[in-house]
C-alpha cells in the first residue's frame, strides 16, 4: 500500500514540531526517516500510525484520505521504542493480543489464533518462546516479540519507531538483516525512524533525511551520498 | 550478582558486624515498643477477666449495632473510592489536561486537613443551619448526625489512599503498553481491564487495603458527624471512646482488639496474595 503526505503540519502548544511536510513512499517500500533529536521523524511516524493527529494537512492510504481515521481504524502495525510489551503476559498472550481484541465476529477460532501465533513465532525464528514472560527474553527477542505482536493484526502497514535503538551494536547488525528478510516476505510498505545514518543507508530503500521539522531530503541511499541537497545532509550523512 | 560478592564472605556494601547489629537491634526494638507493645496490650486489657467476659461485651447490643456500621461504611466507602481512585489517577496519568496539578493538589486535601475540620466541614454544609441542610432535613433526608454524613465523611478521609498509591506507578509505566494495545485495535474498556488494571493491581490491592483500614478505623470525621448517637450512627472507633469513658474497660479493650483483628485480617489477606503470586510478581518485578 502506497503512503501519501500531503503539506502535513503539527504543533504542539506553541511548539512547531513539524513544518508542512509532503512525502510520497511507494508500495512495498523499506523507508527510512532519518534525522537528529527534535527533527520531527517520531512525530511524523506517530501521525501515520494514528496515535498523533496532524494540525493541518492530509494522509492517504492507497489514494484513500485516512487523515481522520482512529488508530484502530487504520491497522497499522507499530513497534514501540522500548517495544512496550505487556509485562504481566506471556510472549504468546503478547503476541494474541491483537486477535483476541477484534470484535466477536471477525475473531478466529482459539486453533486458529494458536496457529497464527506460531506462524509469527517461526516467522522471527524463535520457535520456543510463547510460554515465557518478556522479561525473561533478552532485548533483540523482545524486539522481535515486538515485530510479531505488530504483525499479528495482519498491519496493511509497518512503523517501527527506533527498533534497534536499544540494542548492542552486534545484535543491531543481525536484526537489521532480520527486518530486511521479514519486510521481504510480508511485502509490507514498512516505516522506520532512526537517527543512525549507517542504519538507514545500509537497510533502506528509500531515506527521508529530516531536521527541525523539514524534509530536507528524500532519495536512495546511493543518490543521498553521490548528491546531498544540503550542507546539513551532507553533515549528517557523512560517516 | 557479581562474582565478586560470592568470593568474598562479606559484600562490600555491608558495615561491621558491631554497626549492622545495633542497626537492627534499634529497629527491633523501636518496632517491639511502639508497634507490637500497643497491640498486645489491647488484647491483654481485652481478655483480663477471661474470654467469656470479652464475648459477653460484644453480645451487647450496642456493640454489635457499632461492628455492624463500621463494616457496612467500608463496604461502602472503599468500592466508591476505589473507582474514583482509579479514574483519577487514570486521568491525571494517562492524559494532559489544564489545571492538572491543581487537581493533584485537591486529591491531596484529605491528608492535609484535620479529619475533625473535614467532619465540621460537613456538618456546615448539610447541618440543620444551613440552606441546603434545612431542605435535606425538610424533605426527610437528614445527612448530619445520620448515616449519609458518616458514609461521605469516610469517603472523604479516606479518599488519597487508593489514587495516591497507583498514581506513581502509572506514572513510571508511561503511556507505551497503552498506546500499543491502541495500535493493535483495543477498544478503551479492553485497554483498562487487560493492559492498564493488570500493571497496577498491586498498588491497587495496597491502596484498597489501607482505604479499608482507614475507613474502620476513621475517629475524628465520624466522631463529629454522626453525633455518635448509641445503636444508629455509633461506630466501632466512636464506640469504643465511649465504653471506655464509662469505665467499661473490657468492652472498650474487646471492641478496639476486633477492630485491630480485622485490620491484621486484610494484612494477612494482602501476604497471602503476594506468597501465592510470587513467581509473577518476580517476573513481572524485573525490566
Amino acid at each position: 500500500m502506497n503512503i501519501e503526505i500531503e503539506e502535513l503540519a503539527k504543533e504542539f502548544g506553541q511548539t512547531r514540531a513539524l513544518y508542512p511536510v509532503s512525502l510520497s513512499m511507494p508500495s512495498g517500500a523499506l523507508v527510512a526517516l532519518l534525522g537528529p533529536s527534535g527533527s520531527g521523524k517520531t512525530t511524523l511516524l506517530r501521525i501515520l500510525g494514528g496515535l498523533e493527529f496532524p494540525t493541518s494537512g492530509r494522509v492517504l492510504f492507497s489514494g484513500e484520505d485516512a487523515t481522520g481515521l482512529s488508530v484502530q481504524e487504520r491497522r497499522a502495525g507499530f513497534v514501540f521504542q522500548s517495544y512496550a510489551l505487556f509485562k504481566h503476559m506471556t510472549v504468546f498472550e503478547n503476541i494474541a493480543y491483537g486477535l483476541r481484541a477484534r470484535k466477536r465476529r471477525e475473531r478466529p477460532t482459539e486453533a486458529e489464533i494458536g496457529r497464527r501465533v506460531n506462524k509469527l513465532l517461526d516467522l522471527i525464528q524463535l520457535p520456543d518462546i510463547g510460554p515465557r514472560y518478556t522479561s525473561q527474553l533478552s532485548g533483540g527477542q523482545r524486539q522481535r516479540v515486538a515485530l510479531a505482536r505488530a504483525l499479528a493484526i495482519e498491519p496493511r502497514i509497518l512503523l517501527l519507531d527506533e527498533p534497534f535503538g536499544a540494542l548492542d551494536a552486534k545484535v543491531r547488525k543481525e536484526l537489521r538483516q532480520g527486518l530486511r528478510e521479514i519486510h521481504d516476505r510480508t511485502g509490507l510498505t514498512t516505516v522506520f525512524v532512526t537517527h543512525d545514518q549507517e542504519e538507514a543507508m545500509e537497510l533502506a530503500d528509500l531515506v527521508v533525511v529530516m531536521s527541525m521539522g523539514r524534509i530536507e531530503q528524500v532519495g536512495k541511499p546511493a543518490e543521498i551520498r553521490a548528491k546531498p541537497a544540503s550542507d546539513f545532509v551532507r553533515d549528517f550523512t557523512a560517516a | 550478582m557479581s562474582e565478586i560478592a560470592y568470593t568474598r564472605a562479606v559484600p562490600v556494601t555491608s558495615e561491621p558486624p558491631l554497626v549492622r547489629y545495633l542497626a537492627i537491634g534499634v529497629a527491633l526494638v523501636f518496632v517491639a515498643l511502639f508497634l507490637f507493645a500497643p497491640l498486645v496490650t489491647v488484647f491483654a486489657e481485652a481478655l483480663k477477666q477471661g474470654w467469656l467476659a470479652s464475648i459477653d461485651t460484644l453480645r451487647l447490643p450496642d456493640a454489635q449495632a457499632a461492628i455492624r456500621m463500621t463494616l457496612t461504611i467500608a463496604a461502602i466507602a472503599v468500592p466508591i473510592n476505589a473507582a474514583f481512585g482509579i479514574a483519577a489517577a487514570w486521568a491525571i496519568t494517562k492524559f494532559d489536561f489544564p489545571a492538572k496539578s491543581f487537581v493533584m493538589t485537591l486529591i491531596d486535601l484529605p491528608f492535609s486537613v484535620s479529619p475533625v475540620v473535614a467532619g465540621l466541614m460537613l456538618v456546615l454544609l448539610f447541618g440543620a443551619n444551613s440552606t441546603l441542610g434545612g431542605w435535606l432535613i425538610a424533605n426527610d433526608m437528614p445527612i448530619v448526625f445520620a448515616f449519609p454524613g458518616i458514609v461521605l465523611a469516610t469517603l472523604f478521609v479516606t479518599f488519597p489512599f487508593v489514587a495516591r498509591e497507583i498514581i506513581p506507578v502509572m506514572i513510571e509505566q508511561g503511556r507505551a503498553e497503552e498506546e500499543a494495545a491502541l495500535t493493535l485495535g483495543a477498544s478503551g474498556w479492553r485497554i483498562f481491564f487487560i493492559v492498564t488494571l493488570p500493571n497496577i493491581r498491586w498498588a491497587l490491592l495496597y491502596g484498597i487495603l489501607l482505604c479499608n483500614a482507614r475507613a474502620m478505623g476513621e475517629f475524628g470525621a465520624v466522631a463529629v458527624v454522626s453525633g455518635k448517637i448509641r445503636g444508629q450512627t455509633a461506630t466501632m472507633p466512636t464506640m469504643v471512646e465511649m465504653f471506655y469513658n464509662e469505665y467499661l474497660s473490657v468492652a472498650a479493650f474487646t471492641l478496639a482488639a476486633v477492630l485491630a483483628m480485622l485490620a491484621l485480617l486484610t494484612l494477612l489477606l494482602k501476604s497471602l496474595l503476594e506468597w501465592r503470586h510470587a513467581d509473577v510478581l518476580a517476573a513481572t518485578r524485573r525490566h
